[in-house]
């Protein structure tokens, strides 16, 4: 059995004790909502997008602490970078936690940062749902803003 | 532990469960997710190897020995779980894929022989998803109209509207015992205010069954749905009892194999009951595993089961109460007589899937979500809870286990 302070990390615990950028945007804002079918959890991404770039980004929801560290780290890594940035960040995360679309290129040299502590989860393959629902979401949204 | 037999001890019975038996890291391992699905005796494990070793064959279609001794053995167990309810005829057991069959096989073939547009049906707020969802979907079909019994504070069915929320009804759709709040329900009554108000009586007798003795004619049921892998069976199985001339009445469900007695180009008649519910190959060995394990709850004693959860539920709510106070939420009635022991709790604020991975490291095995049970997380105001379930094989120490595991979860989070 993989040792639990793999998926706890200290880092992990922190996002989920304060959360960042918690909250709501309004419209013009957009906003995507996520479920995890599994355990009932759900979460809304807030995004706010102008001249491709992410302006603002807000969360609200309820869910485990994988899943609100990992979109609290989310946002916080997402805030500021283009659309473009953004997406090839959401496949490097996604690689890391072996869920690439092989389709897509995933450019190895993004540094995650923090996000790194999540890569744990990848030995508790139920928890991976809970670490990508925030950037599933997030996906939503972006689709949602470039329409 | 024991009930008012003495000779029930859920230590030994226990050592019958060879999953039970295993140390994982040294420790043993605690399951409490039997309300989930429950762990095998041998004589199950042994009998369905001995079956697939020395017996194995098609049933009902073949003249040689070895498929008559196999069909043999089938329909033995199919009295067996007659004789387990207390059925009228074995020709009342339909075998399904599970209980969540069994329910889609009756909205599907009763309730599109006899539900229009407008018809209502009367469901409660503590269903499976098993109960609701096959209804709303022939409410988008048909338009039938969908009703609900809500709660009490205290975890119960609120009947005090009950002969008004009856009126008009054509079915009423309704679990025996909650797998969230492992609140038992009045059947009898239920069934009986049904059938005074022109309705059918349906149960789903999931959490029930596996539990304590169930007697489907004292129940004044129509229809009752169970699963096999829920009391000791394998799984791939449920169970549909209902009463002769309903079924009789009743159009099939699926369409093939065994549930004809003769098809033309132009057109197929329906052979007898059950076969004709039965359609394909069924699962055979699992059949005859079931009828081991009715036989071994038989054995037990169903009533030394349900005294010994009794006792259970006492124990786990005295033990969490005293040693978490305040810190420990437990949805669920308070009054050991009036529940199963399912208990669905939350904790510390500690997310249920934090909770249960932590209770893993100590081999303790709870389910935390919503419990196929989205609409009453709803009214309960959560979106997921841990869930610990105990069986005839739990004892005082898994609860014990519990309660130290839960401590140690407070210290990471
Ligand atoms: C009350 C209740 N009804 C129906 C079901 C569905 O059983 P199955 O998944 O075996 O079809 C369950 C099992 O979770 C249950 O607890």
């Amino acid at each position: 059995m993989p040792g639990i302070e793999d998926l706890y990390r200290e880092i992990i615990l922190d996002h989920y004790r304060t959360p960042r950028n918690r909250g709501e945007l309004q419209p013009p804002a957009i906003s995507s909502e996520g479920h995890n079918p599994l355990c009932g959890d759900d979460i809304r991404i807030y995004l706010d997008v102008a001249d491709g770039v992410v302006r603002d980004v807000k969360f609200s929801g309820q869910g485990c602490s994988i899943s609100q560290s990992s979109t609290s780290m989310m946002t916080v890594a997402i805030k500021g970078k283009t659309v473009v940035e953004v997406g090839a960040f959401v496949r490097r995360f996604k690689h890391m936690m072996t869920l690439a679309d092989n389709d897509e290129p995933v450019d190895e040299s993004i540094n995650l940062g923090d996000i790194e502590a999540l890569q744990g989860v990848v030995k508790f393959p139920v928890r991976i749902k809970c670490a990508t629902l925030g950037w599933n979401t997030l996906l939503e949204a972006l689709t949602e803003a470039s329409k | 532990m024991a009930g008012a037999n003495t000779a029930f001890d859920a230590a030994v019975i226990r050592r019958d469960f060879p999953v039970l038996a295993q140390q994982i890291e040294g420790k043993p391992l605690v399951y409490l997710d039997s309300a989930n699905t429950s762990q095998k005796p041998n004589i199950v494990i042994d009998t369905m190897a001995k079956f697939m070793r020395e017996s194995y064959a098609p049933i009902n279609r073949s003249a040689y020995t070895l498929a008559a001794n196999a069909t043999e053995l089938f329909e033995s167990a199919r009295n067996s779980v007659a004789k387990f309810i207390n059925a009228n005829s074995s020709q009342e057991i339909v075998f399904t894929k599970n209980a969540t069959e069994a329910l889609n096989l009756l909205v599907n073939s009763w309730g599109r022989a006899n539900l229009k547009t407008g018809d209502v049906v009367l469901l409660t707020h503590m269903e499976h998803h098993a109960n609701i969802v096959p209804w709303q979907m022939l409410q988008q079909e048909r338009g039938i109209e969908l009703r609900w019994v809500p709660l009490t504070s205290d975890y119960q069915l609120d009947l005090t509207s009950l002969e008004t929320l009856l009126s008009g009804v054509k079915v009423f759709s309704f679990t025996s015992m909650s797998n969230v709040l492992g609140t038992i329900n009045p059947v009898e009554k239920l069934c009986a205010a049904a059938h005074a108000a022109g309705a059918i009586a349906i149960v789903d007798a999931c959490q029930s069954v596996p539990h304590t003795h169930t007697d489907v004619r004292a129940l004044g049921a129509d229809f009752v749905t169970f699963s096999s892998h829920k009391m000791c069976g394998p799984s791939g199985l449920g169970v549909l009892w209902g009463r002769k001339e309903l079924l009789e009445a009743m159009p099939p469900f699926l369409g093939g194999g065994n549930m004809i007695s003769d098809v033309r180009l132009d057109g197929f008649t329906c052979a007898e009951l059950p076969a004709k519910f039965e359609a394909g190959t069924p699962p055979i060995a699992e059949v005859v595993g079931l009828g081991a394990a009715v036989e071994f709850l038989s054995g037990v004693g169903m009533a030394d089961i349900r005294q010994h959860e009794i006792a259970m539920s006492s124990y786990v709510l005295d033990l969490l109460t005293t040693r978490f106070g305040d810190d420990i939420t437990i949805h669920g009635p308070r009054n050991p007589e009036l529940r199963g022991a399912t208990f669905s709790f939350a904790f510390r604020g500690i997310h249920p899937h934090d909770l249960s991975q932590v209770l893993d490291q100590s081999n303790v095995c709870v389910r935390a979500g919503h419990h196929c049970a989205k609409p009453l997380m709803k009214i309960i105001g959560a979106n997921a809870t841990a869930r610990a379930s105990f069986y005839l094989y739990n004892t005082t120490a898994d609860a014990d286990a519990l309660a130290d595991a839960l401590d140690s979860a407070s210290d990471i989070f």
